[in-house]
């Protein structure tokens, strides 16, 4: 590419730079769920300006090659996007990550080869920006597609550790630095070809030693990998809007990363350095639990909820893996119809990724103004009649507050403890994934509802129909 | 201008971005921070602008294949990305919307 192609003003330029702006305008309307949709229709449109400059402006060849890219990558894109089940968007944002990574790895290669090609030797920074375009982009490949293993559960979701893991990485590390030393000494196919190959097997390292709820850290991640990857590929073309896309993209996975990071109560090192959880079994299953608990029956539960005046909703993936969404929808409908307030608290790790229990929820009816986030809904809790746990555990656990040597001391939690009551539905007395037992359970306001969380709601429901 | 210039003037634009990034992306509430993460898949498919330059201007076959193959993936995150992201938009109703 034209080395003054950044500060040439021409129209290519000025299209780039329109596409920017929509960009950030488009993203500055996902600020709110009424103005988020046109703000995504905005983004489509800044990627519609920035494809037709990059065509018109340029004086392309070769147009069958491009045109069966195009074809292909749309039909497969609509295809997963139409088919996509809500409970697998992790896996479905996990494989686009993969793929945003490996396009900006093959642009990278794609340059290079055309850059030995024109025979004219190639600028330091170029060769070092085409190394950085392939590392990331090629981490972000094999990283995203262990994550999705691991969330599809064809990967095991346990840690697993690697002996002497830090030894590997680090020489890793060393090789990819040496590669672009390389690189920049003698440009040629080798030196790249090595630090692809380093980078898809370190992709696959990172990943391999995180357990599966771990996993929407990852994603978040690797989400800002794509797009720091993307911002390389910009570095290397000269192209502005690139870098600028990039690193959007680059900075929203990065915050996503720390609130995940945050509500989870762990660092980044942490959660990258895996092997979280690996003593699960031992840690729940030590001690003989032998506190009483009370448990109930559905037709007490909806004795509970029909003379409330106010409840709230605290829903856990158990919620999704039982497919209960509708049946809580339906349960709310009902409490509302009777003048009870209804409302939900969503913790940020509720589901299997950032906002996932919310898009869950969307769709099954529930209005998103009766979503409340951690901390629009902790005050509320002790003015609440019952609070309703379904399928959520670690998130409700009070010794979080309390319990300095507890696991999950200090992780910000619901204040589902502070309601009058709380109902809660669960399949068994299990610990959560921290391995701990819910104090929760033990309080005297408690009621445990044992059972599939969908059968159990549907109860619920028609008991209170028939009082 | 010297390649150092233009590798300034790429740095200055990186940082400054991050930063608008920053700001814009603290203010998306938590309930859309899946359609976000989605989005975001399908503005990382800026890329395509990438593949569209090398895939065109590539004079052997394999920059052409390589071209094509990055045109593809790029477009499987522009196309699914904004499809996917519209459908869950799309589901976010306020009450008594219905």
């Amino acid at each position: 590419m034209d080395t003054t192609a950044l500060f040439s003003i021409d129209a290519t330029n000025v299209g780039y730079i329109i596409a920017a702006i929509l960009f950030i305008v488009g993203l500055k309307r996902l600020g709110s769920p009424a103005t988020a949709r046109s703000g995504n229709r905005l983004s489509a449109l800044a990627m519609l300006v920035a494809v037709l400059v990059t065509v018109l402006g340029n004086d392309l060849m070769s147009w069958e090659w491009i045109i069966g890219g195009l074809i292909v990558g749309s039909i497969i894109g609509a295809f997963s996007a139409k088919k996509i089940a809500m409970t697998n968007m992790p896996q479905l944002v996990a494989v686009f990550n993969g793929f945003g990574g490996a396009a900006s790895a093959v642009v990278a290669a794609a340059e290079l080869i055309r850059l030995i090609d024109d025979g004219g030797g190639i600028a330091e920074n170029i060769s070092i920006t085409i190394m950085a375009s392939v590392i990331v982009g090629g981490v972000t490949l094999t990283g995203s597609f262990v994550a999705y293993g691991k969330l599809q559960g064809i990967i095991s979701t346990r840690p697993l550790l690697l002996p002497i893991r830090n030894v590997i990485n680090v020489a890793l590390l060393i090789g990819m630095i040496a590669s672009t030393v390389w690189l920049v000494i003698d440009p040629s196919l080798t030196p790249f070809l090595v630090a692809a190959g380093i980078a898809l097997a370190l992709g696959i390292l990172v990943v391999i030693p995180i357990g599966g709820a771990d996993m929407p850290v990852v994603i978040a991640l690797l989400n800002s990998y794509s797009g720091i990857a993307g911002a390389a590929t910009g570095f290397v073309l000269g192209n502005n809007v690139l870098i600028i896309a990039g690193s959007l993209v680059g900075a929203s996975g990065l915050i996503l990363t720390r609130i995940m990071t945050k509500a989870m109560n762990r660092s980044l090192a942490n959660v990258m350095l895996g092997g979280f959880g690996v003593e699960d079994g031992t840690a729940a299953g030590g001690e003989e639990e032998t506190r009483p608990i009370r448990s109930i029956q559905p037709d007490d539960a909806a004795m509970m909820l029909a003379y409330a005046t106010s409840v709230i909703f605290v829903p856990g993936y158990g919620l999704a893996v039982a497919q209960a969404q509708h049946q809580v929808r339906e349960l709310a409908d009902l409490l509302k119809d009777k003048g009870i307030s209804v409302r939900y608290a969503i913790h940020p790790v509720a589901g299997r990724m950032p906002g996932h229990m919310n898009v869950l929820l969307a769709e099954a009816n529930v209005p998103y103004d009766e979503l409340k986030d951690l901390d629009e809904i902790n005050g509320e809790f002790s003015r609440t009649d019952v609070a309703v746990v379904i399928g959520a555990n670690d998130v409700t656990n009070p010794s979080a507050r309390t319990d300095t040597t507890s696991p999950i001391y200090g992780m910000p939690i619901l204040n589902v403890d502070q309601a009058q009551a709380v109902i809660m539905m669960k399949r068994g007395m299990s610990a959560g994934f921290a391995g701990v037992q819910n104090e929760l359970f033990f309080l005297d306001k408690t009621m445990m509802l044992f059972g599939d969380a969908k059968d159990s709601v549907e109860k619920i429901t028609s008991e209170i129909k028939d009082l | 201008m010297t390649d150092t210039q233009v590798l300034i003037t790429a740095l200055t634009v990186f940082v400054l971005a991050i930063f608008i990034g920053y700001e814009v992306i603290t203010k998306v509430p938590p309930t859309l921070h899946t359609p976000l993460m989605s989005g975001s898949n399908a503005i990382s498919g800026i890329v395509i602008v990438g593949a569209l330059l090398v895939a065109g201007q590539a004079e052997g076959i394999t920059g052409q294949i390589l071209g094509a193959i990055a045109v593809g993936l790029a477009m499987i995150n522009v196309v699914g990305g904004f499809m996917v992201t519209d459908r869950m938009l799309k589901m976010f109703k306020r009450s008594g919307d219905k």
